[in-house]
């Protein structure tokens, strides 16, 4: 029974709950941002082992074009033109596709379509790369050598991969891009309704630029997957590792020789084996970036509307 | 003469909620009809006709016309954008677009294809004139609208409609979050807007219905109730609700 007759007591209390409730929230943000300084801690340390061994040098890793560890030749770049290509290819497929699917999501399709048409799509997002590689190497890379002609295109190569990761990453950006127009406010769209706009005026000279931060995550997020993605350039790409932007020609990004590499049986401490952690921190850095240069353009953007 | 002509106009919104009822009524051009009434009546259902807004909503059914110069604009051939930019709409809350002041006032125009800079520019003054915020703007028509205060942005708003020369202007509760000021700007905006437009406003209180009318519409759940031309609805209202309303005893 609480005594109503006398005041509240209001004198501080420790409230033991409350503490332990903060403690391990605390614990849990904290948890992600020590993964991640351990990750770069383990990279920066095994790739330091790679850049002393006397037969690398930075300067060669940073401008060579030529990868080749059984001879000697370790230059980066072979690997990062083709992570470059498949993504570059991979988002110019999957951010004009994402971003009229979440165009027409939330500006056209009737609560009914949309409640349909999203999670069908979000099903995309969660079928497995491996799928998606074998998909590309089966299905994509056939139709497109028919197309071009087998003397053009051969098994392997990055067209495919790449066109085959932009519809992985289709619906994470397309998904993210239309929460992000469905959250502009409705009196907006409304406002430019009633000055005459059509619907298509509407969304895009409007409501898109209104959601341009959210849409920039979207894209930033899919770059990310894409410069990531493993098994879909393992499988579909090829294993030749080639300094080459032509997408008609197979390459091995930094991701799928990695994966390549470390699934043979390496001994320990060999050249080969730190020079997947000096790759590893390449494609952090690449990924950093891409993250860097994305926000920028977007808060380039976002002054001229807000 | 009447500009509009509302005739048996009904509506009900697919949740339920707010609707009108049978409504006609004949809207003078040149003179400021005020629509009032306590929240849920119908008022800014019937603005949102006007311009044909509520295609955006939900609504379940709706019979009756409305006549804008002799042709019903409920028709379904007609051409919603066209008819946007001859009965131009003000909000409650003031919606800027995320553009530069002068893009807010140009965009209606540049939407109906109007490219030149001269004409642009004139219509950008001459709107900011007739909302009474030329002088406030003059020197920054290039910054962001946004950064602008509330009273501001809601006249940049009225400019933005004005630029398009409409024919009819509506206004739902376009002061409810302005200071009395910038109230009393926009009120004393309206009257001389009136020469050249036909409004017609929801006000925000009863004090703005009797301050603005030349005629006034008492709306109670969904029904027009009374309709007279000048302050007699004010001062000597025949039906015992709006009597009730005007007088503060509900409302």
């Amino acid at each position: 029974m609480v005594n109503m007759n006398r005041p509240l007591d209001l004198r501080k209390k420790p409230r033991i709950g409350e503490s332990a409730i903060q403690a391990l929230l605390f614990f849990a943000g904290i948890l992600s941002v020590f993964t991640t300084l351990a990750i770069v801690f383990v990279l920066g340390k095994e790739a330091l082992l790679f850049f002393n061994d006397p037969e690398v040098t930075l300067a060669e890793f940073f401008t060579s074009t030529k990868w080749a560890p059984a001879i000697g030749d370790f230059g980066i770049w072979a690997l990062v033109s083709a992570t470059l290509t498949t993504s570059a290819i991979a988002i110019l497929v999957a951010v004009p596709l994402g971003m009229s699917a979440a165009i027409y999501l939330s500006e056209y399709a009737s609560p009914r379509a949309r409640s349909i048409l999203k999670p069908l799509l979000e099903i995309l997002a969660g079928i497995p790369t491996v799928v998606y590689g074998y998909f590309a190497l089966l299905f994509v890379t056939p139709i497109l050598r028919s197309l071009t002609g087998e003397d053009n295109l051969g098994v392997y190569n990055m067209l495919s991969a790449g066109l085959v990761m932009g519809i992985m990453i289709l619906p994470l950006i397309s998904s993210m891009s239309e929460d992000a127009l469905s959250a502009v406010p409705r009196s907006l769209r409304e406002a430019a309704y009633a000055m005459g706009a059509t619907p298509f005026e509407a969304s895009v000279q409007v409501v898109l630029p209104a959601a341009l931060s959210g849409i920039g995550a979207a894209v930033i997020v899919g770059i990310s997957r894409a410069v990531g993605e493993t098994m879909i350039v393992a499988v579909a790409s090829g294993a030749t590792s080639e300094f080459t932007f032509n997408p008609l020609q197979a390459a091995e990004t930094m991701t799928a020789h990695i994966a390549r590499i470390s699934g043979g049986d390496l001994s320990y401490n060999s050249i080969d084996y730190n020079s997947l952690f000096a790759i590893a921190l390449m494609l952090f850095l690449v990924t950093l970036v891409l993250n860097l240069v994305s926000q920028w353009v977007v808060a380039k953007f976002r002054e001229q509307y807000e | 003469m009447n500009k509009i002509i509302i005739d048996s106009l009904s509506l009900q919104y697919s949740d339920g909620t707010e609707s009108l009822r049978n409504v006609s009524m004949a809207i003078p051009a040149n003179q400021i009809t005020v629509l009032f009434g306590p929240a849920g009546g119908g008022k800014s259902t019937l603005l949102r006709c006007l311009n044909r807004l509520n295609d955006l909503t939900e609504v379940r059914a709706s019979k009756g016309k409305i006549l804008l110069d002799g042709e019903n604009i409920l028709d379904p051939k007609t051409d919603v954008i066209a008819l946007r930019r001859r009965v131009g709409m003000v909000f409650a809350r003031p919606v800027v677009l995320p553009l530069s002041i002068r893009g807010n006032l140009t965009y209606g125009l540049e939407l109906a294809g109007e490219t030149r800079r001269s004409r642009l520019d004139e219509a950008v003054e001459r709107s900011l004139h007739l909302a009474a915020i030329w002088d406030e703007v003059k020197d920054r028509l290039d910054e962001p609208a946004v950064a602008l205060s509330g009273g501001q942005q809601q006249r940049v708003c009225l400019a933005r409609v004005l630029a398009l020369q409409p024919e009819v202007v509506l206004l739902d509760e376009p002061t409810s979050g302005l200071d009395p000021i910038s109230t009393g700007k926009v009120e004393a905006a309206l009257q001389e807007l009136k020469k050249d437009y036909s409004i017609i406003l929801v006000p925000h209180s009863v004090q703005q219905a009797a301050r603005t009318a030349d005629h006034a519409a008492f709306f109670l759940q969904g029904e027009l109730v009374e309709f007279r031309p000048g302050q007699e609805i004010f001062t000597n209202p025949k039906d015992k609700r709006t009597e009730d309303y005007v007088t503060g005893r509900f409302g």
